[in-house]
């Protein structure tokens, strides 16, 4: 009904500029646009004669209180020129006419509410013309670029956006299998400083130290690159003068863009370091004008330590803490890998807590990340057993609980960790036994995975080259056509095999993993 | 980090940076390394006059610090000339290399692991042709130097020259017990090309004794490795023998690595990387100091300061041009060659030149402004700038030096012939 009134009231409504009132509904849809671009053009023109005191009597005032806006797409201008014109000779201003026309104006937002209402219970026919060309993002979301290798416009997007920013392109390495072209494959021999001159001036040379160092694989682990990361950032702002008329807030970000760029391309950047980039870039840009450029880097540099501090650190504690109650005397726990977390759980429950439990360390080709872990637990005085990952089986009869440490935690509960950790959850359901992972929440991520194949990453194929007296058995795979080496980094554990998640808000099942991200962006 | 670089001069019968190699000062060959590299700022220590007989385009800024001619200075006193220039890790050059190395992987190594010394060295093959001028002379064993690296190649374990040492190798406990595997090799040649830290700097200004590099601080900080800092004194009681132990901490250089910012304290601890398997200790063995070096097995690594070496380089420096692709041709333009069919692919001939007829020029560097007549034969010499070289010349495996004449008929074989010096006709 409040709909049929429309054309009714739209047709008198209009002035001289709208000619096509009360036939709206018949017209098609290119015509609907262009007359609205019409509008819209006659709106300006219209605004800048009048100047900006005219425009509140624009907005509201609709003489039909009741009129609602879905049926016409262009009802909308059509709101807005007619009053425009009847009051075109109204001309100056008294205290009285400025109330009535706020007045008028309340009085047309309740009716443009009312009407919303109204049209919301329409079909969605008559509001998807107007939405569709206003909002055409939403429905289409983004890729990021690190998995749309095989994509020629992607990469060539990438490759002018590096060339901007000075920071040189690596270079691909190897063929890659097919399930996996998607995603890049770099070489250990050939690191981004063959491309850059040595006296670093675009990057700053500690990011180029630690972008060698991630390439490299010293520094390894998903907290260790983050306190890195964090630690070089302390240091760029330290070293960072703003030019002159520019705002500190908006050029420190500008300025670290390429810094980020440069470590993305000596090796992807893990959630972690993700979240810690956003966190900062965030605080970055909320710092206030007034502040002097030098209490500004202090303040920065003390946020960082205090995300450092709260959010590993102590999150570190506060895990080992409750995992502490998960430990029972006489416990055989197994561990995969090597995870910082779990070592410092593993090694306090003995050390500082005197619990006397036995470990079984899982180790697989070709990190052997399991050989740190025992020497670490060793060196503390910890029982310890190693076995390699085609073992588990076997051991898995005697094992009490399984803890395993987490590289992100993703939006529907599925834990991405070191590649083998899903094929560990997956048999330990088979055998019963409790699977526990032990996550700090700054590692919760947005995305959402259910496969290991969309978003991962490829090491080098060259590490999995074994030599074994002397001779290197794939030593030529590059040269054999139909021979492809993968070396693959993470995978993705479904949350039905995950029993319990220890993070430094306490213990969560893996499906309140959103729940938690929901009440931490409620936070920020 | 980077930083400057800085060239030493060591003294010769003729300048030693001025030595023409493949018709280019010495110098030119390391500078020209270091642009490629992308330096912007260069320091070069050098004599006085050199640097206004120098004259070569780069694009980079030379700052030239002269030091007197009468003073004779290690490469360390020339560093601690110029320590206040010195602010970020230095990489320290001899004028005297000629390499094609790629620059980035020793810095690389400098980098990866925060090194206190990275440096190059490459592996040497015997010479086998006769040199001039020392010929009949039996040549004295070579001074070797033992390099132990650890299983990687990279890291460097041990370095000792032999004459320090007396019959038998050295080798500390520590150094095996921490790292089983060491390989030491003997034909390594150093390019003396050093990254160095700051305070390696610092260190050296600080302790006079030291006079070179080579001899006595590199040594010395690849001792260190797996020495521990040596523990300051607790006891007030003896004054007078506080003071000395003092003095000794003091020129320890642990005392000059200042913690940096714990910048790397928390990360290695969660970062699961160990250089080493099956011990029990912490990656890298927790220690502070560590060299390390880069071997380069293929490409060339010249350092000429022997005569040997320096003909060795004329040879190779032909190749060397064509791989760096710089524009001007081996011939040069302005030479005026009657048979140009006689001169030989990888001969270098400077301009001015005139050659006559049926010259013949064979694997050879003929410099600028040379008169060299008709019927002469040229093979695998090296003849500098202004040289006159009379009709009917038959020269061999030899080097002139500039302005000198050779009269008609000369038979010249292995010879090595100074500066203005006449030699007779048919002289042998």
């Amino acid at each position: 009904m409040a709909e049929r009134a429309a054309p009714g009231g739209a047709g008198p409504e209009a002035a001289a500029p709208l000619p096509a009132g009360p036939q709206a509904p018949e017209l098609s849809r290119e015509e609907k646009l262009q007359l609205r671009k019409e509008k819209k053009q006659q709106k300006k023109k219209k605004r800048s004669e009048k100047g900006p005191a005219a425009e509140p009597p624009e907005l509201g005032t609709p003489s039909d209180p009741g009129q609602p806006r879905g049926a016409h797409p262009k009802s909308l201008p059509t709101l807005a020129d007619g009053p425009n014109d009847g009051e075109k000779p109204a001309g100056g201003k008294s205290k009285a006419e400025l109330r009535a026309e706020r007045r008028a104006k309340q009085e047309a937002e309740r009716a443009q509410k009312q009407a919303k209402k109204a049209e919301l219970s329409q079909a969605a026919t008559a509001a998807k013309p107007r939405l569709t060309p206003t909002e055409p993002q939403s429905v289409v979301k983004r890729l990021p670029e690190h998995v749309q290798v095989d994509d020629p416009a992607a990469q060539r997007k990438l490759a002018k956006k590096l060339e901007r920013q000075q920071v040189p392109l690596r270079q691909d390495y190897g063929t890659k299998v097919n399930l996996f072209s998607h995603l890049h494959q770099y070489s250990r021999k050939k690191p981004l400083t063959q491309q850059m001159s040595i006296p670093s001036t675009v990057i700053h040379p500690a990011v180029v130290r630690l972008g060698l160092q991630y390439s490299q694989g010293i520094i390894n682990g998903s907290n260790a690159r983050c306190i890195a990361l964090l630690e070089v950032f302390k240091q760029l702002i330290r070293d960072y003068s703003t030019p002159p008329n520019e705002e500190l807030s908006r050029d420190l970000v500008a300025k670290l863009k390429p810094h980020i760029s440069f470590l993305n391309q000596c090796r992807p950047l893990s959630a972690s370091m993700g979240n810690a980039i956003k966190f900062l870039k965030k605080e970055i840009s909320c710092l206030p004008d007034t502040l002097r450029e030098e209490e500004a880097k202090e303040k920065l540099q003390d946020t960082i330590d205090k995300y450092l501090r709260e959010k590993i650190l102590l999150a570190a504690e506060a895990i080992s803490r409750s995992a502490f109650e998960k430990i029972n005397d006489n416990d055989v726990i197994l561990v995969y890998g090597c995870s910082s977390l779990v070592n410092r759980t593993l090694c306090d429950a003995h050390v500082k807590k005197g619990r006397a439990f036995r470990v079984i360390v899982v180790d697989s080709r070709p990190r052997l990340e399991g050989r740190e872990t025992l020497r670490r637990l060793v060196r503390k005085g910890i029982h310890c057993t190693y076995v390699m990952i085609n073992a588990i089986s076997y051991v898995l009869p005697e094992v009490s609980k399984v803890l395993l440490g987490a590289h992100a935690l993703l939006a529907n509960g599925s834990v991405m960790s070191r590649v083998g950790t899903s094929q560990i959850a997956l048999v330990s359901k088979a055998y019963n036994v409790p699977v526990l992972v032990c996550c700090e929440t700054y590692k919760f991520c947005e995305r959402v995975q259910t496969d290991s194949f969309v978003s991962n990453e490829l090491d080098d194929p060259d590490d999995l080259i074994v030599l074994r007296k002397g001779q290197a058995q794939l030593g030529g795979w590059a040269e054999n056509k139909s021979l492809r080496l993968l070396n693959l980094v993470y995978d993705v554990t479904p949350p039905d095999l995950v029993d319990l998640v220890i993070t430094d808000l306490g213990m969560i099942p893996c499906t309140s993993v959103p729940v938690v991200l929901r009440v931490k962006n409620v936070d920020q | 980090a980077g930083g400057g670089s800085r060239m030493t001069d060591l003294t010769s019968s003729i300048p030693k940076p001025l030595l023409p190699v493949g018709n280019r000062p010495l110098l030119w060959y390391p500078l020209n390394l270091l642009e490629r590299a992308g330096f912007e700022e260069v320091i070069v220590i050098t004599r006085k006059e050199i640097q206004k007989m120098l004259n070569l385009d780069t694009k980079m800024k030379l700052d030239f610090v002269c030091i007197s001619d009468n003073m004779d200075m290690g490469t360390a006193d020339s560093l601690r000339h110029i320590h206040q220039k010195i602010k970020t890790d230095v990489l320290v050059l001899s004028c005297d290399l000629i390499t094609d190395v790629d620059l980035y992987k020793v810095v690389d190594l400098f980098r990866t692991h925060d090194a206190t010394l990275s440096m190059l060295m490459k592996k040497t093959h015997e010479p086998t042709e006769a040199v001039p001028g020392q010929k009949g002379k039996k040549k004295p064993v070579e001074q070797r130097d033992f390099i132990g690296v650890d299983d990687t190649g990279k890291r460097l374990l041990f370095m000792a020259n032999e004459a320090d040492l007396d019959e038998e190798v050295v080798i500390k406990r520590s150094i095996l017990q921490k790292h089983p595997r060491m390989h030491i090799r003997t034909g390594l040649m150093d390019a003396h090309l050093y990254c160095l830290k700051k305070y390696v700097v610092d260190f050296l200004v600080e302790n006079r004794t030291i006079t070179s590099l080579r001899s006595e601080l590199i040594p010395r900080l690849v001792r260190k490795q797996f020495s521990s800092p040596t523990p300051l004194q607790q006891g007030l009681d003896n004054k007078e023998e506080d003071q000395k132990k003092k003095e000794q901490a003091s020129l320890d250089i642990y005392s000059f690595i200042k913690e940096d910012n714990s910048l790397l304290k928390p990360a290695p601890d969660n970062s699961c990387w160990n250089d080493h398997r099956g011990d029990m200790n912490e990656t890298l063995h927790e220690g502070k100091v560590r060299c390390y070096v880069h071997i380069m097995k293929e490409g060339l690594c010249y350092r000429v300061n022997t005569l040997g070496l320096y003909i060795e380089a004329n040879r190779q420096v032909p190749k060397l041009l064509l791989n760096l692709g710089l524009e001007e041709p081996l011939v040069h333009g302005s030479a005026q060659i009657t048979d140009r069919g006689m001169v030989g692919s990888d001969s270098i001939i400077g301009s001015s030149t005139q050659v006559g007829e049926k010259t013949s020029i064979k694997h050879s560097i003929i410099g600028s402004m040379c008169t060299i007549k008709d019927k002469v034969k040229i093979t695998n010499c090296i003849i500098m700038n202004s040289v006159t070289i009379e009709e009917g010349c038959c020269l061999q495996g030899s080097v002139i030096c500039h302005n000198a004449v050779i009269e008609k008929g000369a038979d010249i074989k292995d010879c090595l012939i100074g500066s203005d010096q006449r030699l007779e006709t048919k002289g042998k």
